[in-house]
């Protein structure tokens, strides 16, 4: 039987249309896009036609406000760095505690460099507070950079409000949006976000290529400096191949953006109902209500989530975990912590991210399988007797997440 | 995904002695939920001859602990408990064909629990003396409590110092970065000279220096001279000191010398004492090694 993909979060299969769009600018359309001659030219107007597509995945007002980029991690780091550059007199980064690390890794080390990071907290089901954050705010703020979408549970912040609010303050806003691009309807012209990262790998287009959102006539400094690439504010030759398949991605993506918020949403869906309905001492973590269409992450209490993981691959299902068992740092995923997940619990959390390539029979397959992989952890766990848990051993669990 | 060997993806997939042991008596708990790695060891001791007739374990965690906890069950049965407590954390690494750095700290579950099970059996208490840190140098699987340690037991200051002490760092040389944030922690702790931990807020300064009543050059001069010589006695506490070169300007060039000259801690020192001289002088200064006063 075919392996069931269901770690889309973390990286997607190309769109074959992707591929093929691609393959002519490893061949004949090899020209430097800077070069006068006609084989720069050729790959200087794809290059434009995917900026344009781009621009009307993110509704953006200019095509010039894309810049193409290496990865989410290279746009998320150009952003905050080039707040800081540009604002001398602000030395305060606001972000969330449940950011991906590159963010929160990025602001560690400027915290180290004496720039003072505020990291707001979550609630138990991943939401902000957005008094806290009103009273973060401050004449000092550089820049707020806050997901658009969690990647481990798919809960949605309010960005644009939070984006009017920076403004009001006169901070720059940043949205490191790699996991709702493709997923969310985003319309940036209505909005007061001024950068905002996303990645092409994450909505079927190839590894290696992102885009820096820059709405125009915000301050920046480029992070690379070099040659005109870019308009001068990301230096280094055009990764034109990979732009051009991101171009299509996107064109797909925006095709596809209802059939993903109505069908992949139900089959994500049907597949969370049918795990609940047969695993007991199981529940969803993150904001159900408001959450990504193709993400469910599912905490198992008193199971490893590896060890998951490793059964779950056995049975030909690929799917992702937030523990991450390694030596001295056996804290399970910041996320699940931020919440304030229990330990019992955190540690099973098991992501579940579809595609709109999944199918109904591939759920039915992931509902038969996952049960009995639980109860064969459970079973040689010291945490769980014939009947459930052992004893409690955490007296003051009682999970209220259902 | 992790690089486990066949042995040890057979010992996950199909574990040996799984389960609660029917009335064991030795019994070793290690471990905790909140680690995310947890193992009961149950043995059943034939009190005559002291052997191991039958083992079992339960185990909470990842791949490599069940198969650990397995292979442990496996190595033990029939030894005597003397020849038990020789098996090493190494020795169920060996036995499963190795395991990788990151997850060595499994098979040192399992020796726990073999030491916590055996004490049990004899009434004794049995304590957990290791602590561990977050993984530092992968190719020697040396963690940052050990290094931290290690420092401070015999006053290293360099990369170089810690490689030949405890191996981390000697092998891909990609750790060198934390084991110099390390370094500079425990220089922190035993240094007393002025250091500045944050940027200084950009615009506290100007203000200050607005209120600040002019000083004539002579003066200025001899603030910063007797801001410096304050300062000396802190640095010659740590077999280091400071001299002034030159005054241009905002700009004042020095020497660090002695135990100061390479200290981890040599940029947060003329940032402290910058600090001081801004404080002093009531106006902005620039603190710099006299090494930069031909670049300037």
């Amino acid at each position: 039987m075919a392996p069931i993909y269901l770690d889309n979060n973390a990286t997607t299969a190309c769109d074959p249309a992707v591929v093929a769009a691609m393959l002519p600018f490893f061949t004949e359309q090899f020209g430097n896009p800077s070069s006068m001659h006609s084989f720069g030219n050729k790959v200087g107007f794809a290059i434009k036609e995917a900026r344009a597509k781009v621009q009307a995945l993110l509704g953006a007002e200019h095509d010039s406000e894309i810049i193409f980029t290496s990865c989410g991690t290279e746009s998320d780091s150009t952003a905050i760095l080039s707040a800081l550059k540009a604002q001398p007199e602000r030395n305060q980064i606001i972000t969330t505690a449940v950011e991906h690390p590159a963010v929160l890794t990025l602001c560690d080390y400027l915290e180290k460099e004496g720039y003072v990071v505020t990291r707001l907290g979550v609630d138990k089901r991943g939401r902000l507070d957005m008094d806290e954050y009103r009273a973060a705010l401050g004449p000092r703020t550089a820049i707020v950079s806050a997901m658009w979408a969690n990647n481990e549970s798919g809960t949605i912040f309010p960005v644009e409000a939070m984006a009017e609010m920076a403004h009001a303050a006169g901070a720059q806003f940043h949205t490191d949006a790699v996991q709702a691009v493709g997923k969310l309807p985003i319309d940036l012209k209505k909005t007061k976000i001024d950068l905002l990262s996303l990645s092409g790998h994450k909505l079927h287009a190839p590894k290696g290529v992102g885009v820096l959102y820059l709405r125009r006539g915000a301050r920046f400094r480029p992070l690379l400096r070099g040659g005109h690439q870019e308009r001068g504010r990301r230096a280094g030759t055009e990764n034109a191949a990979s732009i051009v398949g991101l171009g299509v991605a996107a064109e797909q993506a925006m095709t596809h953006m209802a059939f993903e918020n109505t069908e992949v949403k139900r089959l994500r869906d049907r597949l969370e109902a049918g795990i609940l309905a047969q695993v007991p001492r199981a529940f969803p973590t993150g904001d159900v209500t408001n959450r990504l269409p193709n993400t469910s992450n599912i905490a198992f209490e008193f199971v490893e989530g590896e060890a998951i993981l490793l059964l779950l691959n056995k049975a030909g299902i690929a799917a992702s975990s937030g523990s991450a068992c390694t030596s001295g740092s056996l804290e399970p995923s910041h996320v699940m912590r931020a919440m304030g997940i229990p330990y019992t619990a955190a540690h099973g959390t098991t992501r579940f991210s579809l595609s709109r390539y999944n199918t109904e029979a591939e759920m039915n397959r992931v509902i038969a399988a996952v049960p009995p992989v639980i109860a064969q952890l459970r079973k040689i766990s010291p945490y769980w007797g014939d009947k459930g848990p052992a004893e409690n051993p955490e007296a003051d669990f009682a999970p209220q997440y259902a | 995904m992790w690089d486990y060997s066949e042995k040890v993806k057979e010992h996950f997939f199909n574990p040996r002695n799984a389960g609660a042991l029917d009335s064991p008596n030795g019994v070793g708990d290690v471990g905790s939920i909140k680690c995310g790695d947890a193992l009961r060891l149950m043995l059943k001791v034939d009190p005559e001859s002291e052997t191991i007739l039958d083992a079992s374990f339960q185990t909470f965690g990842c791949g490599s602990a069940i198969a650990s906890s397995s292979a442990l069950t496996e190595i033990i049965k029939g030894k005597t408990l003397d020849e038990a407590l020789k098996v090493s954390n190494q020795d169920i690494a060996d036995w499963l064909d190795g395991l990788p750095p990151e997850k060595m700290h499994c098979s040192v579950m399992g020796r726990e629990a073999l030491q916590a099970a055996i004490a049990n059996y004899r009434g004794e208490e049995w304590k957990d003396d290791h602590e561990e840190g977050a993984l530092i140098c992968k190719c020697f699987a040396i963690d940052a409590v050990l290094i931290e340690d290690v420092v401070r037991a015999n006053d290293l200051t360099s990369v170089e110092q810690v490689a030949n002490y405890t191996k981390a760092g000697g092998g891909c040389a990609s750790c060198h970065e934390g084991i110099e944030e390390i370094l500079a922690k425990v220089a922190k702790e035993h240094c007393t000279a002025p250091t500045a931990a944050t940027r200084a807020t950009p615009a506290a300064v100007p203000a200050a220096a607005a209120a600040a009543p002019r000083l004539t050059s002579f003066q200025r001069m001899r603030k910063i001279e007797e801001t410096i010589e304050a300062i000396r006695p802190m640095l010659q506490r740590d077999h280091g000191d400071i001299e002034i070169v030159e005054i241009d300007g905002k700009n004042i060039y020095v020497n660090l010398k002695g135990a100061c000259v390479g200290c981890m801690m040599e940029a947060a020192t003329l940032n402290g004492v910058q600090t001081k001289l801004v404080e002093a002088l009531g106006e902005f200064v620039r603190l710099l090694p006299a090494s930069q006063m031909a670049k300037a």
